[in-house]
């Protein structure tokens, strides 16, 4: 695949870098002479000096014929911009943009950028997980539909400990798909599962039953 | 009417104080408190500090009851940006913004966002008082 990266910063590098290591052509776009010759030094000729949001600059690199844009640079709107010139001037079939402010993510979704990645999200999301007393833990957003998958810990001393899922007052919208028991093969729930101690438990919510699904769970 | 002013410029703040001077309703953004001096010292609206390409800061401004958004900063980029989300996130009626690079400003202006090119204009106004 033919990739267009913007910015050149540190993750513009990396990224570049690992892109290159798959075996796909890239070409990264980097306004500051002197990231750019380092770049070039690092990873041969595939960095240029230029405007990732100006037409010529994209018109000299080939944009016509990119597979992929990824525009990150360490400001939204450079992003938002680079990935709607690419996309309109140029019909790249899949653009990506970075962002920082995690508001911008529907935003950009109803401007037409197909792909959003929020650094600040993904940390966020990184602590959750690693902090083990977090009680909810995102998992997975499905963005068009406004759903998202979580994961739910049943501490030792929840009053929940020996009720049947039915007797639970679950949230609208919400599902549980998934149990997973210490040292035993993952279950799925019916009306009658028993809660245990330490139950991992995988479900569907929305963001605004996010609460109510965790006291349901784990009691108050 | 209602005016959002993002940009609080020469060119903005000379547009907020002709609008505020006509009766309009005008509120004028700009991310340092600084810029407002460069408002007329009568001007009668709101000078707020904000980020024009932030909801909660535009929301502040009254983007919601705007019936006109002008974005008027030195970024191009970060004027395309607010007028989108003036246009199509908050629905404002008539939307204007600055873009200096030509090529940039066509490209929205085939997108439907109304946009200047003060490099365009003023080029063009040179070259007709040169030639007489």
């Amino acid at each position: 695949m033919y990739i267009i990266i913007i910015g050149g910063g540190k993750v513009g590098y990396y990224l570049g870098r690992a892109l290159l290591d798959e075996g796909h052509e890239i070409l990264v776009v980097e306004k500051d002479p002197d990231r750019n010759e380092f770049i070039c030094g690092e990873l041969g000729s595939v960095c240029i000096r230029g405007d990732g949001c100006e037409v010529a600059t994209l018109t000299e690199v080939g944009t016509g014929r990119a597979d992929m844009f990824i525009a990150v640079t360490g400001d939204d709107e450079d992003n938002l911009v680079a990935c709607q010139v690419a996309k309109h001037k140029f019909n790249v079939p899949r653009t990506i943009a970075r962002i920082s402010n995690p508001q911008n993510e529907t935003i950009f979704k109803k401007l037409g950028i197909d792909v959003t990645v929020s650094s600040t999200n993904i940390i966020l999301e990184n602590i959750e997980e690693e902090v083990p007393t977090h009680p909810l833990t995102h998992l997975l957003t499905i963005k068009d539909k406004g759903l998202e998958i979580v994961e739910v810990k049943i501490p030792p001393d929840s009053t929940t400990i020996g009720k049947s899922v039915k007797e639970l007052s679950l949230p609208p919208e919400t599902v549980l798909s998934l149990i997973i028991r210490k040292q035993r093969k993952p279950i799925v729930p019916t009306a009658d599962t028993i809660l245990q101690a330490e139950d991992q438990i995988i479900a569907a919510t929305t963001p605004e039953s996010e609460e109510a699904l965790r006291t349901a769970l784990r009691g108050s | 009417m209602k005016v959002v002013i993002m940009g609080c410029g020469r060119v903005g703040a000379r547009l907020a104080g002709l609008l505020d001077i006509e009766g309009h309703n005008v509120a004028i953004l700009d991310t340092d408190a600084y810029s407002f001096r460069r408002l007329p010292p009568d001007f009668g609206g709101t000078a707020l500090v904000g980020n024009g390409t932030d909801e909660e800061s535009l929301k502040k401004a009254g983007i919601e009851e705007a019936d006109v958004f002008v974005s008027l900063t030195q970024g191009d980029n970060r004027n395309v940006m607010a007028a989108q989300i003036a246009k199509y996130i908050f629905n404002v009626p008539k939307v204007v913004c600055r873009i200096y690079d030509p090529l940039r400003r066509e490209l929205y202006n085939s997108l439907g966002l109304e946009a200047f090119s003060p490099t365009t204009i003023f080029a063009q106004m040179l070259k007709e008082k040169l030639e007489g």
